[in-house]
């Protein structure tokens, strides 16, 4: 690996961990609301010991959340000092604006985990939604600054020198809604499908009928609503996203559909693999005119193609690939909700089949590993530019060349870190088992 | 006074703010470490019941210093960037391993000796890491090599001067920990944890002045500029002193309701002290970022973009404020908080 690419597995292994735990602080709490606003709304009480469950969980892996976001934030500037005085110079209020966010998320989740005995409940509630708020401002500030990269705006670059700053040009940049609200969804697609999928693995551990597998159908049936709900939602803002790509990002399309030759009744590429020699992707579906009518509404739209740029403009061409997986996990989740909720309206009597409760518990992972693809489309899909455009990742990257030692450090405590998570969770839920909590509210 | 001054203030608001949180935050681990097996006198009960609320808070203020360093100075960054990719690293890597085990110590009980041990000697190596920074930015330790700066890590970590900075980062931890957990406990009304945490703060204060004048003594020497602009502050350096004292009185003097000093006084005067020596120190370093080649003004952000900053800071602090109030209420004054037998988490 020479020293561009160290740097960028090295940032790419940070964020590739810390979203993992940065989706789940987002999607979380908006569970723990839902079941604590149920809680009052039926007096059921296994919301309450389900908000109070998950709350724990939530403080575990906030726990890892909170020092991989930071690692995040700092190495941004020790590996991309170059990126990053651009950044300062036009995009650092979504920063600034984070760290109140920050903020708010940590003072009120320090008070609602070790104050909770202290407040009353609808101190209780107003610090969750503070905390559910100061998770998904920053993941949308943060979101702003990554939309920023694909769509800059604001600034321009005049013999080296940055002119014309307007920074509140550059945070409502073109992609920052869209892009934005993609994070926020897709992180509370994934906060209902994993909360799904323990409720399920948990549920075939107990007979049919009993107290316990009716506690976890209830948060089964909670997720699949929420994380059903929000991966439709997800689509349609996938569908725009995707338009804007179009306009603003041609090749980036151009990659992710695998089109080299630009045309109108351009067809759709599902699956498959991007061939660089023959032009086309193998193996793939075909689905005519489909890419032009998603691009802009119309059959006759004219999508460019990869040959129209010069190849070093070009982003890798797996990405065909990510975007693909991250598509089809997201139209899976959609039919698997759809199916699981279907199923519980109209054949109630009988409890969902073991094949459906196979997709219940695949749902949480296959989630996460769609977060995990559509960022690495996301990132590799803009290179070679750091700032589309203007600002080449090379030219961004740090002069310091001791990257080799440090990747393997990073590596390994984010190893260890991770195996601690799951370590303690195992062990806490292990110690607390749900039948005390259920005994003890009776 | 001109933008360029108030965004330094701003700034080295945050450093300040954060190290004296910072210190406390490290120190209350490192005492909850050597006080483990103590379990007649809750000592470490009380270190950690200060520490469990707050780290999360503290933790916030490193980003908020990064991000004031490069938003208000992002011709800084490139520079500062690259010659602290290396220690900054370490810092990260360590600060990462001491919150999560942190969290997961109040988690799982059993596990929380040697989870505890984790946080308690991170407690205390990575203030002396962070000071690090500072002797950093004195230039003596950065090269230029094929045009790009690189910190000359070895010849860092071999000067005298940097390790006095490394060893008034550690005494500073320890004695700053030491004097709050002291005020804690009397708040609390846990006699025998004071008696020991006054004890460690009366031993730590003279270690930490003496590690203050070896940073001063090695300065004259290593960074003549900055030895002679700080003594161009003498009166604030004297004024710190005499701070320091009158803190020793009134920790030492028997006054107060248990004849046992003031030590809620002592604090804010110790912070008052350490107020005036970082304006001393601050004041020197201007108008130098890193010595001798970036100055603030080099640095310096566009005019219309310090000024969307400097809005945006006066609106969210306005608005945290309520926040960091209650938060304070809650923890800090709360005396059924800090009484309780056992920390909150796990009920």
């Amino acid at each position: 690996m020479d020293h561009l690419e160290t740097a960028r597995a090295m940032f790419g292994t940070t964020m590739a961990f810390h979203i993992i735990f940065a989706t789940l602080g987002v999607g979380i709490p908006l569970m723990v609301l839902f079941s604590e606003l149920l809680y009052q709304k039926t007096k059921d009480r296994d919301f309450a010991v389900m908000a109070n469950r998950w709350t724990k969980g939530f403080a575990v892996l906030l726990g890892v959340a909170i020092p991989s976001g930071t690692i995040a934030g700092v190495q941004l500037s020790l590996l991309w000092p170059g990126f990053m005085e651009v950044i300062g110079e036009v995009m650092a209020l979504p920063f600034q604006i984070e760290i109140y966010a920050f903020f708010v998320e940590a003072l009120f989740m320090s008070i609602y985990v070790y104050a909770a005995d202290r407040i009353s409940p609808w101190m209780r509630i107003v610090s969750l939604c503070l905390v559910a708020l100061g998770a998904v401002a920053s993941a949308i500030l943060i979101t702003n600054v990554h939309a920023f990269e694909g769509t800059p705006a604001g600034f321009r670059i005049e013999n080296g020198e940055i002119v014309d700053v307007d920074p509140w040009a550059a945070f409502f940049n073109p992609s920052f809604f869209t892009t934005a609200g993609h994070v926020v969804v897709s992180a509370y697609t994934t906060g209902g499908f994993v909360i799904a999928s323990i409720a399920a693995f948990k549920m075939l551990r107990q007979p049919i009928g009993s107290r316990l597998r009716r506690f976890h159908q209830k948060a089964l049936l909670l997720g699949l609503t929420v994380g059903g709900i929000f991966s439709l939602l997800t689509a349609f803002n996938g569908h725009e996203s995707a338009q804007l790509l179009h306009e603003y990002q041609p090749e980036k399309l151009a990659a992710a559909e695998g089109l080299f030759e630009t045309q109108d009744y351009a067809p759709l590429a599902i699956g498959g693999f991007t061939d660089r020699e023959t032009e086309e992707v193998k193996w793939a579906i075909e689905i005519p005119w489909a890419l032009s009518f998603l691009s802009g509404n119309r059959f006759d739209t004219v999508v460019q193609g990869l040959n129209d740029f010069p190849e070093e403009w070009w982003p890798p061409l797996y990405v065909h690939t990510l975007f693909n997986a991250m598509v089809g996990i997201g139209s899976l989740l959609i039919l698997i909700a759809a199916g699981g909720l279907g199923w519980y309206k109209f054949i109630k009597k009988r409890p969902f089949p073991k094949p459906l409760m196979g997709l219940f518990i695949a749902s949480g992972p296959l989630a996460v590993l769609a977060i995990e693809f559509g960022w690495i489309f996301a990132c590799t899909g803009r290179q070679p530019w750091v700032i589309y455009r203007m600002m080449t990742t090379e030219d961004a990257v740090t002069g310091s060349t001791q990257l080799g030692i440090l990747f393997p450090l990073f590596g390994l405590v984010y190893t260890v870190l991770g195996i601690a998570v799951i370590l303690v969770l195992r062990f806490y839920f292990k110690k607390h088992p749900v039948q005390n909590e259920i005994d003890m509210q009776e | 006074m001109p933008d360029v001054l108030i965004a330094i203030t701003v700034l080295w608001g945050f450093i300040f703010i954060y190290s004296v949180m910072a210190t406390m935050d490290f120190g209350a681990g490192f005492w909850s470490m050597v006080y483990i097996n103590k379990e007649r006198t809750n000592a470490t009960n009380i270190a950690n019941r200060y520490l469990s609320p707050t780290w999360e808070v503290t933790n916030v203020f490193i980003v908020a210093i990064v991000v004031a360093l490069f938003s208000f100075f992002p011709g800084a960054t490139f520079t500062l960037g690259t010659v602290l990719l290396i220690p900054g690293s370490i810092i990260l890597l360590l600060l990462a391993v001491r919150s999560g085990f942190l969290v997961f110590s109040h988690i799982a009980e059993e596990y929380r000796k040697p989870l505890t041990y984790i946080s308690g000697i991170t407690g205390f190596i990575i203030p002396g890491l962070l000071i690090l920074v500072l002797p950093v930015t004195h230039g003596n330790y950065i090269e230029v090599r094929n045009g790009v700066e690189q910190l000359l890590f070895g010849e860092l970590m071999t000067s005298f001067h940097a390790w006095t900075f490394i060893g008034f980062a550690i005494s500073s931890t320890l004695f700053l920990s030491s004097l709050l957990l002291a005020d804690f406990s009397n708040h609390a009304d846990e006699k025998e944890a004071y008696r020991i945490y006054r004890r460690d703060a009366l031993l730590l204060g003279p270690v930490t002045l003496l590690m203050a004048l070896l940073v001063m003594l090695t300065m004259r020497y290593e960074a003549v500029w900055l030895y002679q602009g700080m003594m161009e502050h003498l009166p604030f350096l004297l004024a710190s002193a005499f701070a320091f004292l009158l803190a020793g009185v009134f920790l030492y003097l028997p006054l107060g309701k248990r004849k046992l000093g003031w030590p809620r006084l002592a604090v804010i005067v110790i912070v008052l002290q350490y107020l005036l020596a970082s304006y001393a120190y601050g004041r020197a370093h201007l108008p130098y970022l890193v010595y001798p080649t970036i100055t603030i003004e080099d640095g310096f952000t566009n005019p219309d973009a310090f000024r969307a900053l400097f809005v945006s800071y006066i609106f969210g602090f306005a608005i945290l404020f309520p926040g960091f109030i209650y938060f304070w209420k809650l923890f800090m004054k709360d005396k059924r908080y800090a009484k309780q037998q056992k920390s909150g988490y796990s009920e």
